[in-house]
Order: C-alpha cells, then sequence, then structure tokens
C-alpha cells in the first residue's frame, strides 16, 4: 500500500531515503526512519487507530505526542507485546508489529459499539446508582461483565523476557526538556563547564522547533537544532539524554529518569537493557518541558481526524503526513493560523479557519489562501470510522458544512507545570494565556523556563532557558554569561478563552475515559463540584494520558457552572509519573532468582557436593538436609540425621547465627544493660545464655555471650534478628551511654561456625583442636570458651554450648578456612559416623530439648511465657525490665511455654493448630493456646510439638485437644515438660 | 531524600535506618519510683508535629553512626544532622 | 431518591433532569448535639450509624478539605478479615459482615466484590504463622484455607513458581475478602447521613477545642466556633494535630503510605494477592487497572508523598512475583498519611476530657475497617461505653500491656 498521505513535496525530519516496513492489524505498510507509528499510519491514509474506553468510540490519533489518548496500541507480539502503546510516541522500526487493542472482533467493527448506543444511560457514575439487587450477582454477573469489556490492551500473561537497568547519575544542573528553553540552557550551562544533564523524551531533541516552521536567524530552525546539538555532544561535561523521560522530581533533588535504550529496536540487543531507570542527584534542575496543546468541546469533536491544530502541523512539518488532503482548523487564539499558513505551503487544501474570536486577524481568502470564519463554531461533524465533514455556526447564525477529513483545533497551550507541583505545590492561573503557569514553592533546587513557565514565542523561550541556566549556576556559585542567542519570532500570545460550544451533542473531554460536558454538568448537579470529586466521580483524568489535554477544559466547564473563577475551581494535584513507567524499569534486575542476593555459607559448597537440599533462611541459603541414596523421603533423612546425632556425632553449620564482638573496660557492663539477666559477673572462659528484651518488655532475641577476656565479649544473636539486635546495640551504646567505653563490630561474616554435637563430639573435636587445649570436661566444662587453635595452628575460637541437648560445641574459624574446617571435621569423624545435619534435624532436635527459637520468639512473648521468668533481673536497670513487668503482656490467662505429645503416638502434631480443652466446642472464646513448633522426634517416636497454654506451667498431665479447623484435624495431647530429651541436661555436662 | 551526614556528607537516605523521635534518646532511670509511667510515656507517647521533627537515623550502610537529624515533616526539608552521642551528651547522658 | 436501575432508565430517557445532589451542603450551626471531626469514610460511617442506629439528632461532620479526600480516596480498597489476634479479629468480623450488606444498607452500589484474598507464604515458619491464624479465622466464623503450592498454581497460574528466589510454598485463602470501590464508600455513607438529616460541612478546618472544667463545650473552626456536647475526632493522620488542640499527646506517629495504579488491562488478575517474601499486595480494579501497594515510606510524614526508593522497592516485590507484569506501566502513585499505632492496632476510646472522643491509629488498614468503625465509635459516642466489639482498643492497654501487635514488631510504628 502506497503511503497516499504521504507529502510529496520533501521536506520533514523523516529518512525518505529508506524505507521500513510494518504492520497494524495484520496488514502491512510502509513508513521512514524518524517516523512514529502514527505519522506512519497517518502517512498512509490511516487515520483510525483506536476504540474508546466506554463508548467504544472509533479514534484516531489528538496529539503528535506523550499527551495521547487515543491511539493505543498493542506494540509487538508474543512475551514483547506491550499493551496501551502510544502510537504517538512509538518510533517506527522495520518489522514493527502493532495491533488495536479493546475491541471485538475489530477495529473497525467493534460489538461493544452499543455502548454508545446506550450512552443516555451509561453516564458519569451510573454503576453507583444500579447493580445491587440481587446482592449475589454483583460477583456473579455484573461485575465480570464489567470487567470484561472493560480494561484496554492485553498483557502477554508470560515472562518479560527483556532485562532492565538502573543507574545513579549526578551533575549540577539537570534540563528537562530540550527544545529553545533546553538548548539555550544546556549551552549557557554547558560553556560555562558545569556538569549538566540535557534530557528529552523524544528521540530527536529539539521541542517544538522540530514541528515548526521557524526561521533561526537567517536559516532554518533545523540548522541552528543541528549546531547546537552538535556542540553540546561534543562537550565532555555535558551528557544528552534523548528518549529519557524525567518522571518525577523527588525530596532534595533527586529525580527519576527512564531511558528507553531499546524500545526503539525490534528487540534489546544482546546484554543490553530495555530501559534504565536513572536516578538522577542533580544540584539545580530547570523544567523546559514545553506546553500542551487543549482541544475545545464541540459535539462529536472525538472523530479520527479530529487533532490538535499544533499535532496536525506537527504531523506534516516533521513527518510529511498530512492527516488528509484537505483540512480545516478550529481556533481560539492566533496560533491556530498557523497550522493553517503550515498546511497550506505544503500544498494541502485548507477549507477554512473557524475562529471563536469576533475579533479574529481577517484576511482574504485571496489573499491568504484561506478562508477565515470569525466568531464562528464548530457545532458537530460527521463521518463514523473518520471525519467527514464539519458542521459551523457562523457570527451570523447561520450553518455550513465543510468537508475536510482532517480539522485542527486549538484551544490554547497549558504550560507543563507537571513537575513544578510534585511537591506540593499548586500552579497559579495567568488570564493572559488563560492557562495555568507555575506557581510559588516549586521543589527546591527547581526552576522554569520557556513554554513550561508561560512564555510561548521561541525568543522568549531561548531568552529564558539562557537566564534560567544562569541563575541555576549562581546559585552554585558558578559565573556565567548567557549563551548568544539566534534571533527569532517573538510574536505575542493572543488569545480569547474559549473552552465548549454549546449544544446538544456529546462534546468530549477525557477522550480516552470518554467523560464528555454532559458529565460534568450531571456531576455538578449531583454536588460533586471541587476538582477532586469531579474527576473520582466521573473518571476525568485517570485514564492513561492523566488528562493532560482533558483537566482543563473540564474545570473550566466547573468555574462556568459554579459560577466561580477558574482558579478558585481549584487544580489537580500532578503527581509523579510525568508518563507511565513499564514496571519491569522500576523493578530493574531485582526479579527472579535476582530478587534478593543470596548469602551462602562457608560450607556451601561442601554441601552442594553432598547433594543437600537447600532452604531460604532470610537471604541465607542453608542446607536443610542431606539426602542418601536410597532415602525415599526428607523425613528419613532427617531422622537419620537426629539418630547420628543423638547417638555419635553431628556437625551443622551455624554461620548464620549473629556474631558481634564486644569490646571495651565497659563491656561487661554494657552487656548487663542490654541482657535481661546478669552478666556483669561473668567470668573470663565462660559463656552465658542471654535473653535480650525490647525496650516494650517483650523478647527481642536469645543467644549467648562468651567472655573471651575482661574487655572482650563475643555475643551470638539468632540468624532473623542479627542485623536488628546489631543495630539495637549501637542504638544503645551510641544514644543512650555515649560514654561507656565499648566498642561493636560485627563479625558474623568474618566467622565460620560449625556445631559439633553428639556423645563423641569431644572425640572428634581432639582430633581437630590442637593438643595445647585440654578438652577435659573438667577442664573444658559445659559453658566454657576459649581461643584455641585447630589443624595445626589455624587461630580458632571454642564454645561448649548446646542447642540440640547433646554434648556439644560451637568451633568458629576465619570464613576463609570454613570449608577446610568443614572438610576436616567430616574426614576426622569418618569412623565415629560423623554426619552432616541440616536446618530440619538442627529444628528436631532443639524442639526435642525445649529450646525456643523463631516460631516461639515471635515478637509477643514475654521471658515468664518461655518460663525464664525469674531471668529478668530485678536489680539492674537493662532495657525492657520495667515493661515486662506488665502481667498483661502474658495474655489474660498466662501462657506458658509446653511440651505436647499426642495421646495416640500415631497422630501427626502440626504447627499453628489451636490449643482446647477437651469437650470445649470450636469457638474462638475456647481457644488457650497454640502450638508453635512441631516435629517428629525420633527420641520419643512420635510426634512432638511446643506450644503456648493458658497457665500452661500448672496444667502438666492434662489431657487437652490440639485442633486445626484448617486441616480438619483434632488430636488428643497429653501437656508435659518442654524438654523431651535429657531434662536434668546430664548429657550435655557430660 | 539525602541527609547530610555530620563526618560523611550527603549520603542517600536509603543507606541509612529509621528509629523515630529523638527523644528516644532520653531513656528515663528504670530504677526511678515513677519508672512504669515514665518508660509508658518514653516508649509509647508521641508529639509526632506537624513541621520541625527531630529524629534519629542510623546509617547502616554506612558508617554507623546514629544521626539525630532535624527535617520538616511537611516539606520533608533537612534543616540539620547531628551525631546522636553528640546530642546524648548534650542532653546529659554519659555512662 | 432510591437509587435503582429503573432511576437511571427513566433518567436516561428524561435528560437527566431529576438526579439531586448526593448530599445537602448546608452552612453551619451554631450548635450541634455531636460533631463529628473528619469527613472521611469513618466519620461519615459514624454519623451515619449515629443517626440510623442510634437515632442521634443535630449531627454535624465537619471536614477541613472535601468529603473522602483523605485515606478513604487514596488506598488500595482491600476490606478482609483475617487478623490473628482476639482483639482484632471479632471487629473486622462484624466490618466484614457490614460491607457485606452495604450496599442495601446505604442504596449505593460501593461495588463490594468479595473475590478473595491469598496471603502467600514461602517458608516453614510463615506457614504455620498461617495456620494459626487461619485457624483463629476458623475459630471467629471467618472461614479460611490452607492451599499448597500446587493449589495456588492451579489458581494463579501466573506467578513465578520456576526461578524465583523465595518460592511459593502455599497460601492462606481468605474466600470473603475482596475490594470495594473507595470513593464510593465516602460518598454512600455523605448520601444516606445526609438523607438521616447529618450537616456534612466541608472547608471547615478545626482550629480550636472549647473545653471548660475537663468537659468539651465545642470547637473553633475556620467558620467560626460551633457548640457541641460531644465531639468525636476520625481524622486518620492528623490525629496528633487535631488532639494537641485538646491537650492531649497520642501514642501515634504519622507516616506516609504509597499506592499505586497501573494503565488499564484487560482482567488478569482475579482475586488479591500478597507476597510474603517482600512488601507487595496487589488486585485488578473493575476498570482494569492493577492497583498495588507495599510498605510505608518509614519516616514520620504530612506530605502526602512518598520518594522512589520506595516505588522500586514495591515493584521489585511485583516483578518477583509475576513476571508477566513487566511491559504494564505505572501509571499513577499517591500517597496517604497513615495514623500509625505503637502496636499496630488502633485506638478507639473516651479521653480524659470529658465528652471528647478519639477514633484513630489505623496505620494503613483503615480502608477496611470503615464500617466497624462508624459502627462502634458511633456506639461509643452515643452510650459512652465502648462496643463489645471494640473493647480492646483502648488507651489504656499501653499502661497494662493488652497490646494487640499482630506483627510483634513492638513500639516502632514504621514496623508496623
Amino acid at each position: 500500500m502506497s503511503q497516499i498521505n504521504r507529502i510529496n513535496s520533501g521536506g520533514g525530519l523523516i529518512d525518505r531515503s529508506k524505507t521500513l516496513s510494518f504492520t497494524f492489524d495484520g496488514r502491512t505498510y510502509q513508513g521512514h526512519p524518524g517516523d512514529t507509528l502514527a505519522s506512519a499510519l497517518l502517512a498512509n491514509g490511516v487515520r483510525l487507530m483506536g476504540r474508546s474506553f466506554k463508548y467504544h468510540r472509533p479514534r484516531g490519533p489528538l496529539s503528535a505526542g506523550s499527551e495521547e489518548p487515543n491511539a493505543l496500541v498493542e506494540l509487538r507480539a508474543g512475551a514483547r507485546r506491550e499493551p496501551n502503546t502510544r502510537a504517538t510516541t512509538a518510533e517506527l522500526f522495520d518489522g514493527l508489529q502493532a495491533d488495536s487493542q479493546n475491541r471485538w472482533p475489530s477495529l473497525r467493527f467493534d460489538a461493544l459499539a452499543i455502548n454508545d448506543r446506550l450512552s443516555n444511560f451509561l453516564t458519569a457514575g451510573f454503576y453507583y446508582k444500579t447493580f445491587m439487587w440481587p446482592r449475589a450477582f454483583w460477583e456473579k454477573v455484573y461485575e465480570p461483565t464489567i470487567r470484561h469489556a472493560a480494561g484496554l490492551g492485553r498483557l502477554s500473561m508470560q515472562d518479560d523476557p527483556d532485562a532492565y537497568d538502573k543507574g545513579f547519575l549526578h551533575c549540577d544542573l539537570l534540563i528537562v526538556g530540550a527544545g529553545p528553553a533546553g538548548l539555550a540552557a544546556a549551552l549557557t550551562a554547558g560553556r560555562a563547564g558545569a556538569q549538566v544533564i540535557l534530557a528529552d523524551e523524544d528521540f530527536r531533541l529539539g521541542g517544538r522547533l522540530n514541528a515548526e516552521t521557524f526561521t533561526l536567524d537567517d536559516g532554518p530552525a533545523s540548522d541552528w537544532v543541528a549546531a547546537t546539538l552538535a556542540e553540546l555532544a561534543a562537550m565532555p561535561n555535558l551528557r544528552l539524554m534523548a528518549r529519557t523521560t524525567v518522571v518525577g522530581a523527588f525530596d532534595h533533588g533527586v529525580y527519576g529518569a527512564v531511558e528507553r535504550v531499546a524500545d526503539h529496536l525490534p528487540e534489546p540487543e544482546v546484554d543490553k537493557p530495555r530501559q534504565i531507570l536513572w536516578r538522577v542527584y542533580a544540584r539545580r534542575a530547570l523544567l523546559c518541558a514545553g506546553a500542551t496543546e487543549r482541544p475545545i468541546a464541540f459535539a462529536n469533536n472525538d472523530r479520527p481526524g479530529i487533532l490538535q491544530a499544533g499535532a496536525l502541523r506537527a504531523y506534516a512539518n516533521r513527518w510529511g503526513a498530512a492527516v488528509a488532503r484537505r483540512v480545516a482548523v478550529f481556533t481560539n487564539n492566533d496560533d491556530g493560523h498557523r497550522t493553517a499558513r503550515d498546511l497550506l505551503t505544503l500544498g494541502l487544501d485548507v477549507a477554512a479557519v473557524i475562529d471563536t474570536r469576533p475579533d479574529a486577524p481577517p484576511g482574504a481568502p485571496q489573499a491568504i489562501g484561506y478562508e477565515v470564519l470569525p466568531g464562528a463554531q464548530v457545532i458537530d461533524t460527521a463521518g463514523r470510522l473518520g471525519l467527514s465533514d464539519v458542521t459551523v455556526r457562523t457570527a451570523d447564525g447561520g450553518m455550513r458544512t465543510i468537508s475536510c477529513g482532517a480539522l485542527g483545533v486549538s484551544g490554547g497551550w497549558n504550560p507543563a507545570v507537571h513537575m513544578t507541583c510534585h511537591q506540593g505545590a499548586r500552579p497559579r492561573w495567568e488570564e493572559s494565556i488563560a492557562a495555568f503557569v507555575p506557581g510559588a514553592d516549586l521543589p527546591p533546587g527547581l526552576s522554569v523556563a520557556g513554554a513550561a513557565s508561560g512564555t510561548f514565542s521561541t525568543a522568549g523561550a531561548l531568552r529564558e532557558g539562557a537566564a534560567g541556566a544562569v541563575a541555576a549556576l549562581a546559585d552554585l556559585g558558578i559565573d556565567c554569561q548567557p549563551a548568544a542567542l539566534p534571533r527569532a519570532e517573538d510574536a505575542p500570545v493572543t488569545i480569547t478563552a474559549f473552552w465548549h460550544v454549546n449544544g446538544k451533542g456529546r462534546a468530549w473531554l477525557d477522550q480516552q475515559n470518554d467523560v464528555t460536558v454532559k458529565d460534568v454538568k450531571l456531576a455538578h448537579q449531583e454536588g460533586f463540584r471541587s476538582v477532586e470529586h469531579l474527576k473520582r466521580y466521573t473518571t476525568l483524568g485517570m485514564a492513561t494520558d492523566q488528562g493532560k489535554t482533558a483537566n482543563m477544559g473540564a474545570l473550566a466547564i466547573m468555574a462556568e457552572l459554579t459560577g466561580k473563577p477558574i482558579p478558585e475551581v481549584g487544580t489537580t494535584m500532578f503527581r509523579p509519573p510525568y508518563t507511565p513507567v513499564s514496571l519491569g524499569t522500576l523493578a530493574g534486575r531485582s526479579r527472579d532468582e535476582d530478587f534478593r542476593p543470596r548469602r551462602l555459607t562457608p560450607s556451601h559448597r561442601w554441601a552442594e557436593e553432598q547433594g543437600a537440599v537447600f532452604v531460604e533462611v532470610g537471604n541465607w541459603m542453608r542446607a536443610q538436609y542431606f539426602p542418601r541414596p536410597g532415602e525415599t523421603h526428607w523425613r528419613q533423612t532427617v531422622d537419620r540425621e537426629v539418630r547420628a546425632t543423638r547417638s555419635a556425632v553431628g556437625v551443622c553449620d551455624v554461620t548464620t547465627l549473629g556474631k558481634i564482638d564486644v569490646q571495651g573496660t565497659d563491656a561487661a557492663t554494657f552487656l548487663n544493660r542490654i541482657y535481661c539477666n546478669a552478666f556483669a559477673k561473668l567470668a573470663v572462659g565462660k559463656v552465658r545464655y542471654g535473653l535480650m528484651l525490647r525496650e516494650d518488655g517483650i523478647a527481642k532475641d536469645d543467644g549467648t555471650a562468651a567472655r573471651l577476656a575482661e574487655d572482650h565479649f563475643v555475643v551470638t544473636t539468632t540468624t532473623a534478628n542479627a542485623v536488628t539486635v546489631f543495630r539495637h546495640m549501637e542504638f544503645c551504646r551510641q544514644c543512650l551511654w555515649p560514654d561507656l567505653d565499648v566498642q561493636l563490630i560485627s563479625t558474623t561474616e568474618a566467622w565460620a561456625q560449625y556445631s559439633v554435637a553428639g556423645p563423641r563430639a569431644r572425640a572428634l573435636l581432639g582430633r581437630i583442636v590442637d593438643p595445647a587445649t585440654d578438652l577435659s570436661n573438667e577442664a573444658f566444662p559445659f559453658m566454657a570458651c576459649a581461643e584455641v587453635t585447630v589443624c595445626g595452628g589455624l587461630r580458632a575460637r571454642l564454645f561448649r554450648i548446646s542447642f540440640s541437648g547433646e554434648l556439644a560445641y560451637e568451633i568458629a574459624v576465619p570464613t576463609r578456612y570454613g570449608d577446610a574446617l568443614m572438610r576436616a571435621l567430616m574426614t576426622a569423624g569418618e569412623d565415629f559416623g560423623v554426619t552432616a545435619y541440616g536446618t530440619e534435624a538442627l529444628g528436631v532436635l532443639r524442639i526435642e530439648k525445649g529450646h525456643p527459637a523463631g516460631n516461639e520468639l515471635n515478637g509477643q512473648t514475654t521471658a515468664r511465657m518461655l518460663g525464664m521468668g525469674s531471668m529478668v533481673s530485678a536489680k539492674k536497670d537493662s532495657i525492657g525490665t520495667v515493661l515486662s513487668r506488665r502481667e498483661d503482656l502474658d495474655g489474660p490467662e498466662p501462657l506458658r511455654l509446653v511440651g505436647l505429645r499426642p495421646v495416640n503416638a500415631a497422630d501427626p502434631l502440626v504447627a499453628g493448630a489451636h490449643l482446647m480443652a477437651q469437650g470445649a466446642p470450636l469457638a474462638a472464646g475456647n481457644s488457650q493456646g497454640w502450638v508453635t513448633s512441631a516435629a517428629f522426634s525420633p527420641h520419643v517416636g512420635s510426634a512432638i510439638a511446643l506450644g503456648f497454654l493458658a497457665l500452661g506451667d500448672s496444667r502438666k498431665g492434662e489431657i487437652i485437644r490440639a485442633v486445626n479447623p484448617l486441616g480438619g484435624t483434632d488430636v488428643a495431647v497429653e501437656v508435659v515438660s518442654p524438654h523431651f530429651v535429657d531434662p536434668e541436661g546430664e548429657k550435655l555436662r557430660a | 531524600m539525602i541527609i547530610p551526614h555530620p563526618l560523611l556528607g550527603p549520603r542517600d537516605a536509603q543507606e541509612f535506618v529509621y528509629l523515630g523521635d529523638a527523644c528516644l534518646i532520653d531513656r528515663p532511670d528504670g530504677m526511678a519510683e515513677d519508672s512504669a509511667d515514665a518508660f509508658h510515656d518514653y516508649v509509647y507517647m508521641r508529639d509526632n508535629p506537624a513541621g520541625e521533627h527531630r529524629e534519629l537515623w542510623y546509617h547502616e550502610q554506612g558508617d554507623r553512626s546514629w544521626l539525630v537529624v532535624t527535617r520538616d515533616t511537611v516539606t520533608h526539608r533537612i534543616l540539620r544532622a547531628e551525631l546522636a552521642s553528640d546530642i546524648a551528651r548534650q542532653r546529659g547522658r554519659g555512662r | 431518591m432510591r437509587y435503582s436501575i429503573f432511576q437511571v432508565l427513566k433518567e436516561g430517557l428524561t435528560g437527566h433532569r431529576g438526579w439531586r445532589p448526593v448530599w445537602r451542603e448546608p452552612t453551619p450551626q451554631a450548635e450541634y448535639d455531636t460533631i463529628i471531626i473528619g469527613g472521611g469514610g469513618h466519620g461519615l460511617a459514624t454519623a451515619y450509624t449515629l443517626a440510623k442506629v442510634y437515632g442521634g439528632k443535630r449531627i454535624a461532620v465537619l471536614e477541613k478539605g472535601w468529603i473522602g479526600g483523605g485515606n478513604v480516596g487514596r488506598n488500595t480498597t482491600i476490606v478482609r478479615a483475617n487478623y490473628l489476634l482476639d482483639g482484632n479479629q471479632p471487629f473486622y468480623e462484624l466490618s466484614l459482615k457490614l460491607w457485606e450488606g452495604l450496599e442495601q444498607d446505604l442504596n449505593y452500589n460501593t461495588m463490594v466484590s468479595q473475590r478473595g484474598i491469598l496471603n502467600l507464604y514461602h517458608s516453614d515458619a510463615q506457614r504455620d504463622a498461617y495456620r494459626r491464624r487461619g485457624n483463629a479465622m476458623m475459630l471467629h466464623g471467618s472461614g479460611a484455607e490452607l492451599l499448597d503450592r500446587e493449589q495456588v498454581r492451579e489458581m494463579l497460574p501466573f506467578l513465578n513458581f520456576d526461578n524465583a528466589r523465595f518460592p511459593v510454598r502455599g497460601g492462606l485463602l481468605h474466600r470473603r475478602g475482596g475490594t470495594v470501590r473507595h470513593d464510593a464508600v465516602a460518598w454512600g455513607y455523605a448520601r444516606a447521613a445526609a438523607a438521616l438529616g447529618v450537616d456534612i460541612i466541608q472547608n471547615c478546618a478545626v482550629t480550636g477545642m472549647t473545653i471548660e472544667n475537663g468537659r468539651i463545650k465545642g470547637i473553633e473552626t475556620t467558620r467560626g466556633p460551633i457548640r457541641a456536647a460531644k465531639v468525636g475526632c476520625a481524622v486518620a493522620g492528623n490525629s496528633s494535630r487535631v488532639m494537641a488542640m485538646a491537650g492531649m499527646r497520642l501514642p501515634v506517629e504519622s507516616h506516609v503510605l504509597q499506592a499505586f495504579v497501573t494503565e488499564g488491562l484487560k482482567p488478569v488478575i482475579p482475586n488479591v494477592i500478597t507476597f510474603g517474601a517482600g512488601h507487595f499486595y496487589v488486585s485488578q480494579s473493575d476498570k482494569g487497572g492493577l492497583v498495588f501497594g507495599g510498605d510505608i515510606d518509614g519516616y514520620n510524614s504530612y506530605a502526602q508523598r512518598g520518594n522512589l526508593p520506595v516505588i522500586e522497592d514495591v515493584v521489585e516485590g511485583g516483578m518477583a512475583l509475576m513476571p508477566m507484569i513487566g511491559r504494564t506501566r505505572l501509571l499513577r502513585g499517591w500517597g496517604g498519611l497513615v495514623d500509625m499505632s505503637m502496636d499496630g492496632s488502633p485506638i478507639i476510646d473516651r479521653t480524659p476530657i470529658k465528652g471528647l472522643y478519639f477514633n484513630g491509629g489505623w496505620c494503613y488498614g483503615g480502608f477496611k475497617a470503615t464500617p466497624a468503625s462508624g459502627h462502634v465509635f458511633a456506639h461509643l459516642l452515643a452510650t459512652d461505653t465502648p462496643h463489645p466489639t471494640a473493647e480492646a482498643y483502648r488507651f489504656d492497654r499501653f499502661r497494662t500491656g493488652r497490646l494487640i501487635d499482630e506483627k510483634g514488631v513492638g513500639a516502632q510504628p514504621n514496623l508496623h
């Protein structure tokens, strides 16, 4: 198919020497490099590109930029399908595939266009008034129907195959927008040597200069743009960023920017991201984002072929694309006339300029080439899938029908003030241009230049851009002169505000969401008069274009209806992002396996070699169990590991436990204050269990503290709380007792640590620890610790502590020897049957012994509940002591940690079951506690569990129930001591 | 946000962990007669001002300093940042 | 005027001339029996219930801006009764029951959609905690199901099951949970309250309280002084500011919670999903946008806006859970001013000042509580005694230790 609406007189910023082939809804078309999808489709005579959200009205592009509400397509296919993509910004590439969306069965014949016929009933907010009967129908009938009809494009439902990156940039001056203001600012700041970033959302820098026929000095603007860009590109201190949208102004000069690295390519280059999210730290920023032309509302103003007047001429000037061969313009300002002149120059047939102003610039058709109808209004249009005629009411009240395939509409221009509002500032109404301009209280460090500040002439934009750069750099103490600027047009703005044509038909404000003037009137009638109510009730401005072309008109109509001036009706808040941002970009590389870092223990490689199964424990990967050939169920493996540990010796990597070195002459005093139990008198060479409370009296963490020297302790924490305990200790040290002589350092990563547990533990360690250390029970009893050497001189730390209840040690070596030590232990213990055990067996061992862990220390537990109430020393002021005295913390009937054993040994127990008295009905009021941890105990020969039970310490021997309605189980259990193994502690002291 | 660290200069707030009102420095005496009331107020009650707020930030991904940052909770403007240990001493805390 | 399909058809045929303002806009009277400060969901629900259930007369709701402009209009629209603790679950169950009948009660379609909430778990410990919680829900009569990985896969095949850093192991399903059209809740209550004679007064900010001999006498506003024997405060993130006018400090911090919506999409997500290994929850609105949120920004704020790191963190969670959403776009984000309490649970109670009542500390979860909050606060205002289902929500719990700390993180609001 030929490009029937390509303007053949040449010109434009497309490369006509190359032809690109693409498809839209399965049909093949041609375009050129430099085209957008929209410009190429228009050049091919295609005006119909989409359907509206509610009424499924046929739609073509309204704009030539990112404010586009209508021309949304699904771009690309397969897993790369990208819904709701603006045809007006999508760069054409060879092989591009686009499909229209939100229509069935086809774009031309859309069954849901029936909604348009029913529009009388589907007015703003109609759904709040119906669909209420019968009640059950909402989820079953109404909502599914609405959901199916609503929505726009389709997700592929496949994982996004592309990569996204994040980056950080720092600069003196961030310039947002590379139109005349931005370029003048960049020249000025760049020549001054400042670090400058110039970012623009377009793939071609130059802004509005690319779309206009202005001359700068005496040449075409494009010459000046090209020369300027060449100079800027050569500056080492300036970074030009095309295809980069600055989407938000965040606190303290942090800007978010999205660079579309590969959206103009069929797919990203190998090892390159599709997009990059830049976090820009800018000392100053200058917003040169231009302005958006706003439409005028009139009956049936939404047909394909009706565009912003500026877009109509942009398509012609920049892309050589005529929307139609015969065009008309409807305007309330002089800028609309510029469109007529430009199109005429390009050889198009300009049917008329319909100017709402009775005093419109006159001109005889013979002299200027087209007819001007002053004081006239477009009152209706015709053309089912594209504009064919407009009906005009002339100043004298007469009616005329004008045949045309395109209508350019200009209701004036709205400065792109969005980013000035991102931190709560409100824009200010400027009557002379009938638009909002940046107000006071802009984000600190941000200023505005050019059209974005309401200065619409080219000369004004250039001047303000240069001056803005000078001022911003002066703020930073950098002196500079404004760049010499070219001569440019300096036309004043002449506009007479005109928002909508009165009449019967539906006149669209928000084209995507189908909000019409009537909807605004209805909202007013029903009391939704504040801007926020208006938006929410009618969905005005909630579409993918964020109301960039719609909100102003609606606001003006509400002002009319309420009889208030526009600024009193208010403005809506603009929030980031300026244009929508792909979720993939915001996530960057943090997805799939790389969602969070993976911490590996020193024995990880060894464990992998053994075929271990790993489990995520926070960011750590820990060996869960070590299956052996022939074991078909994880329970077999775990039971074996538990038995081996209890009968011989087991080894477990416990490096993940937090380790904190505490040094200083006040180290003991410090620990005495952060643990609720006494620490001041712990002897050198001894370890003590410590319970740490939060200041509100709840158990925070538990662990051990080993006193290696008078002024040196090693504290351990649980794996889960390693970071927060250290943070808390630093808080205490710096904020509560800044003059204590104590220093802290986290050594979790510095030491590899293994638990060696079981009757043969001493024998095994005897082969590892150098002979200088006497490991006998007398010399190195339970709760002893020492700095030792192992394997012939390697420094190590040895602690005789036990989590399993067995004779046990923990041995630590510098992390880089962790792998070697694991191998040495396993080799040395071979004849003892040394067995590596994972977190599952660790869990079983500690439940058998009745040691609390994460399920018990869940942030809701007191020392009393754990049976450690007497540990909380009343003789000292340690963290949490005072508020821990509140007995209601334990619950209405004090909860206590108990052991539980099924009456019928074959019954399973699960954590999360609730505890109830026998015979009590299944009701919340009868819940007396819950099972915290459960496991099968090879030692006991049945399931066992720990739990918190109301008044539990006085109920030993009682038969109660563990009820688990979720799983449909209800098991009789006996309340027992939580110490299923060696309650007297003889084994661990052996 | 960017926090002007008194020792390290401007640092991204993401390097820090937030705790809350700097009144947490003023921990009451746990051995005092009225300690239950004092700790109730200390642990639970907050001024929660709309405006200037002195608050504790911990430079966890940095030098591990606790800072007292004075920040406007309405505008997020930061007026100053000081070492919490200095503030603690000024407020009479020592050993 | 009663809303119905017939009314819609009739008005559609007659040019919509019959629709009337959804609520009246009266000028404030010099005196009311009861003043509710705060025209959000809770305040409006309170006024409605006070008039409807307790026969209250001469009631005014004062709103400093526009009704429904705070958290009821800026949240992720989720309603649920899937709490663990006895202090909470009966209250949220009451709320869910009220949601279930809300449209018929108000004659306003708030689009209560019980599409189910699935809390995913990724570890044994999480499963155990969910089992305890699910069992508590069942014992409270709210219903719950514990799904394994395969059941989750059947329900939501698009989740990342194959190469996730924290694999999905199952989920706790709360079928009665779902979403509600948030703005409609404010409007529906306003309409129903106004119809019962409640004065809804917008653009009327409270500037002071008149207290004599320990008793409230009235309040000062930007529209003049108003006398009242009873004043209830339901102003969410502004709780500390308003109660400071009565000389009170609260166990509350104000924080910003951001929420987000994507561009519209054809239906993809059938229910509400929460990720258990990051901070991300999502549902899809009837219009098609994915509505999602995560953690609060974490610092005290009254700014109603957040920062980029939290946006990234939330979306990272989303992409980790379902990498199919990478090519849809974040359209809008907003920040809500949330009243984070010291144990993560709300306070609905008398104050030391007679006639002054407080309702706040809702953290990021006030929306789902709206009907029940109105219900029990109206009860408190009408009878001066706490409603039985809200007896736990008292100021004194911080003294007694009867805390309601679902997450177990203690007195640090930004962790709740």
